[in-house]
């Protein structure tokens, strides 16, 4: 008798697991269909299109599971985005204007606009928690706030004249295989016309991996990141337990907006420009990814590796749809549907909690 | 013997209504204290002051002898008086392990620079701290939500006492309890008193406090209207003290005053 | 006792105090007024019956999105989808149309017939929603998300991505005609300008009441009085104040809530529908138009809380009309566009701090 109970524990237990990890098996069942309809679609090329389109996603989904975990949102990073798109496109001609020379424009460009983006999410932050502002209205006046200056920076049109360089980062890869002949990294080889030339880790999926990486260490193995989960879990507690709290969401909305700025200024890199909207799009897919990969909007709960599965169901789903020739519009429709699904699972499975960390 | 806590004369006002007037009280070590009274007695306000969430408009405080002004309730933690309100104030989404080191993680270097979590350390430790307050919870990884109300209370108790509590004031302990974990509760407290640890313990369920307290104090309206050894009194007594018959109690069997 | 009570109850009572509280109360109102005064200095043409009637007929739209959204804030939900609810409601009404115009239906009957079927449709997002979020448990900032990316979708298949734009031509002069034409001396008209008015004589012509005033006036005129004078307005605060208070006095909450959800949904249908008119194209809602940030801000500087059981119709107008002044005014001023932006962002920091540095305002 106990052996049966056991044993459909057993079951019902491998049933539990298997549901804890649905956006993992969706994840992979969505990529074995899409394989199956369109071959080319887990070929080499087919992953690398994923990765070339994944950094901004990634780091806006990064951005949003930080300030998520703490029970807040973040609407302003896809403006902040744009902001710093245009920050750093807009420094990075002035420099070379200036006669700079292109790698310097460039790097200089970059760190300054790493500085400056990371203002808004001061004053998000400072609103949140000095002044009680709700996160939801912080952060939309930011948008304004940022959409504005950004328009006004470039009056309206989009910022270019970067140099060709800022175009070769943002577009190369890590190696470049030009078969029986040479092997390079970061650096183009010149080759002869209608030689093979294989690239393989775009820079730009380089770029979101590293943050992906550094921002799982801090969530799972830091004190900072322990703090982060305690104030989305119970607030009274974590201040109880000693924990600066309006410190720590200021860092969280910083953090955001740095995140968000790297996300501008790989747009400027891989489209030489920057533009005021660069990241509209991108916002709803960010905070998609994050719900999709388990987080709830009252906090306390979501990682970094489940966001990182929410934003390549997403990446799938678009790239998938569009090999199979449909419009990036049906997209929408399924990610819309994916979202809702996501946060249906866990009420209509309320076993399916997750038991340890 | 000396008093581990003793407040003298204290008083709280709250505009023109005095919630709690002119009340002394102490609590030694080893020593449960039930702190008894109405609602609106005056029971929580004085903890309140103890534990630095309210200064007092008049009296005096003495911890192991010393007089001390808590101001807050971080210096309330820092002379090791540590209170646990009915809600507890446990991240339910943290392990037991972080729970108890909340606030005050252990760290360790990787690469000689950078800090992280010694989960490991953290782990033992709690596991010590559990095992000697002989408190059973299956799996210190699994996340509070997962726990019982009395495991709950255990965690938060032990919390308290690894970060070396001299003083423990609990508040309605096992008021969201079932019968069983109630029970442990107690024990709990009865373990704690023998490790020498002071206790004031709030609760209208009279019968608990019965069972563990060494020494009542009753509040009404704001007054310390008796104070009973627990041996030498009764619940009847008891309850026409809290409800404000005493008058007619007081004849029949005198305070005892120490 | 006695004597501390009186003295805190003179101390809000005092007249200084009263004034205090009345600024804040109406500190959006005071605040649109002293704007439109700035402006009609540096603004040129800003203080003029036309201006102020242009003002309103573009506000027309986010009146009704806004309007939508406060029944929803106030319900202490949110609702995120209206801005793409309007879109599709307006690609669907003007695809049908289209259709229909095209099949040589006469255009009263397909402007009638679109519209109309865009409007039943228009509930759907709604009921599920509502749905979702009642029987589900669904956060609603989540529901009405998903929501927000299925109804852009639809939007986007129905129009293949292009504004549908082969409307009858009496489309746009509906949306944009005038109640009274006036030719000062020579002629006056209702509805369309007088019949045979010369080129030079149009610049006279004085133009009285937009049509879509005495929609929206209408419109607003009805949920004002659902919100304020009636039972389901009433529970509708209820409801956001406490739900569980709500539960147990008796109120389906779970009903209530679903219709709020579908009215909301269809007031964005009805701000579709009416963009078809206004402009003579219908077309899906993009990304950056953020209708739907714009209405709840128009909520919030109208004094409700995120947190649910505070706000009004009157407020919510009063707040759309804020912007829609400030981004006139700004442009008649010959300030750059975008400063709008900034502007809008910074009043609603604004508003929420005043609010919360008056809690006890209602």
């Amino acid at each position: 008798m106990k052996n049966i109970v056991t044993q459909r524990n057993g079951i019902h237990r491998f049933f539990l697991q298997l549901g804890n990890k649905w956006a993992i098996i969706f994840l992979i069942l969505g990529a074995i269909l899409f394989s199956i309809i369109s071959p080319g679609f887990l070929s080499f090329n087919g992953i690398q299109v994923i990765l070339i389109n994944s950094p901004f996603i990634l780091l806006l989904g990064l951005a949003e599971t930080f300030v998520i975990i703490t029970g807040g949102i973040d609407l302003s990073v896809g403006f902040v985005m744009g902001f710093a798109s245009v920050v750093s496109a807009k420094l990075i001609a002035i420099l070379v204007e200036l006669g700079m020379n292109d790698l310097l424009s460039i790097t200089i460009g970059i760190v300054i606009t790493l500085v400056i983006g990371i203002i808004p999410g001061f004053v998000n932050g400072v609103l949140v928690a000095r002044l009680k502002v709700p996160s939801f209205i912080a952060t939309f006046s930011m948008i304004g706030i940022t959409h504005g200056v950004s328009e006004l920076l470039i009056k309206g049109v989009v910022a270019k004249n970067l140099p060709v360089l800022a175009g070769e980062i943002g577009n190369g890869s890590l190696i470049y295989i030009v078969p029986g002949r040479t092997v390079s990294f970061f650096i183009k080889p010149l080759i002869q016309r209608g030689a093979y030339l294989i690239e393989i880790l775009p820079t730009v999926f380089l770029i979101p991996f590293i943050f992906i990486l550094i921002s799982a260490f801090i969530l799972k193995r830091t004190k900072f990141g322990q703090h982060t989960y305690a104030i989305g879990g119970n607030v009274d507690a974590a201040i109880r337990a000693g924990i600066n709290v309006k410190t720590h969401i200021i860092k969280i909305y910083m953090l955001s907006s740095f995140l968000a700025t790297v996300a501008g200024i790989m747009y400027v890199l891989r489209y030489i420009t920057g533009k005021a909207d660069a990241g509209t799009g991108f916002l709803m897919d960010g905070i998609a990814a994050v719900v999709i990969g388990g987080a709830s909007l009252y906090g306390g709960v979501g990682s970094v590796w489940k966001t990182t599965i929410g934003c390549f169901i997403i990446l799938v789903l678009e790239n998938g749809l569009r090999m199979l020739g449909f419009p990036t519009f049906y997209k929408y429709i399924l990610v819309g549907i994916v979202l809702i699904f996501a946060v249906l699972v866990d009420k209509l499975f309320p076993e399916l909690i997750h038991k340890e960390e | 013997m000396e008093y581990l806590l003793e407040v003298k004369n204290l008083t709280k006002r709250f505009g023109g209504l005095v919630a709690v007037d002119n009340v002394s009280m102490g609590v030694k070590e080893g020593e449960v204290v039930g702190l008894l009274g109405d609602n609106g007695a005056g029971k929580s306000t004085l903890i309140k002051m103890i534990s630095g969430v309210y200064r007092p408009d008049g009296g005096q405080i003495f911890f192991m002898g010393k007089e001390v002004i808590i101001d807050s309730p971080i210096k309330a933690l820092s002379i090791a008086i540590e209170t646990l309100y009915q809600d507890l104030a446990l991240a339910e989404n943290l392990n037991v392990y972080s729970n108890i080191f909340l606030g005050r993680e252990k760290l360790k270097k990787v690469l000689k620079f950078i800090n992280v979590l010694d989960n490991d350390y953290m782990l033992k430790e709690s596991k010590g701290v559990l095992d000697r307050l002989e408190i059973e919870i299956p799996s210190l990884r699994n996340r509070v939500r997962m726990l019982s109300g009395g495991q709950r209370q255990a965690v938060a108790i032990s919390r308290s006492i690894y970060w070396n509590a001299r003083l423990l004031i609990l508040d309605e302990p096992t008021a969201a309890l079932g019968v069983a974990e109630q029970k442990k509760v107690l024990d709990l407290v009865r373990l704690l008193r023998s490790q020498g640890i002071g206790i004031i313990i709030i609760s209208h369920q009279l019968y608990d406090v019965f069972s563990v307290a060494d020494r009542l104090v009753i509040l009404r309206r704001g007054e310390k209207v008796g104070e009973r050894n627990i041996k030498e009194t009764n619940p009847d007594e008891i309850v026409s003290l809290i409800v404000g018959a005493e008058k007619v109690s007081e004849k029949i069997c005198p305070a005892d005053r120490d | 006792m006695n004597n501390n009570k009186n003295s805190t109850l003179s101390k809000n009572q005092s007249p200084s105090n009263l004034l205090r509280i009345l600024l804040a109360k109406n500190w959006a109102l005071l605040f649109t007024l002293i704007i439109i005064l700035i402006f009609s200095f540096t603004g040129k043409r800003f203080f003029q019956l036309a201006n102020f009637q242009n003002i309103l007929h573009l506000s027309t739209i986010y009146l009704l999105l806004t309007a939508s959204e406060t029944f929803v804030i106030i319900t202490g939900g949110i609702d995120l989808s209206v801005g793409f609810v309007m879109g599709l409601s307006s690609v669907l009404s003007a695809k049908i149309i289209e259709l229909l115009h095209a099949a040589n239906l006469p255009p009263v009957l397909s402007i009638s017939i679109g519209s109309i079927v865009a409007l039943i449709v228009c509930i759907i997002p709604g009921l599920i929603n509502g749905v979702l979020i009642t029987k589900y448990k669904v956060p609603p900032f989540i529901a009405t998300l998903g929501m927000m990316g299925i109804t852009n979708g639809v939007a986007l298949i129905i129009s293949e991505g292009f504004p549908v734009a082969y409307l009858p031509g009496v489309l746009p002069s509906i949306g944009n005609s005038y109640l009274i034409y006036i030719l000062p001396g020579k002629a006056i008209s209702f509805f369309d300008k007088p019949k045979g008015i010369a080129g030079e004589e149009i610049k006279e012509l004085i133009r009285i009441i937009p049509n879509s005033l005495i929609f929206i006036s209408i419109i607003i005129f009805i949920l004002w009085h659902i919100l304020k004078k009636t039972k389901f307005g009433q529970h509708t605060y209820a409801i956001g104040g406490s739900m569980d208070a709500s539960v147990r006095a008796g109120i389906n909450t779970s009903k209530h809530l679903v219709i709020i959800y579908v009215l909301s949904s269809f007031l964005a249908g009805l701000a579709g529908v009416f963009y078809v008119f206004q402009t003579g194209i219908g077309i899906y809602t993009s990304f950056s138009a953020m209708y739907e940030l714009l209405a709840i801000a128009g909520v919030v500087i109208g004094g409700a809380s995120l947190m649910g059981g505070k706000g009004g119709i009157i407020g919510s107008v009063i707040g759309v009309f804020l912007l829609g002044v400030i981004e006139n005014g700004l442009h008649l001023s010959g300030v750059d566009p975008f400063f709008r932006y900034i502007a809008v962002g910074l009043i609603l920091i604004v508003a929420v701090i005043i609010d919360q540095s008056f809690p006890d305002l209602l």
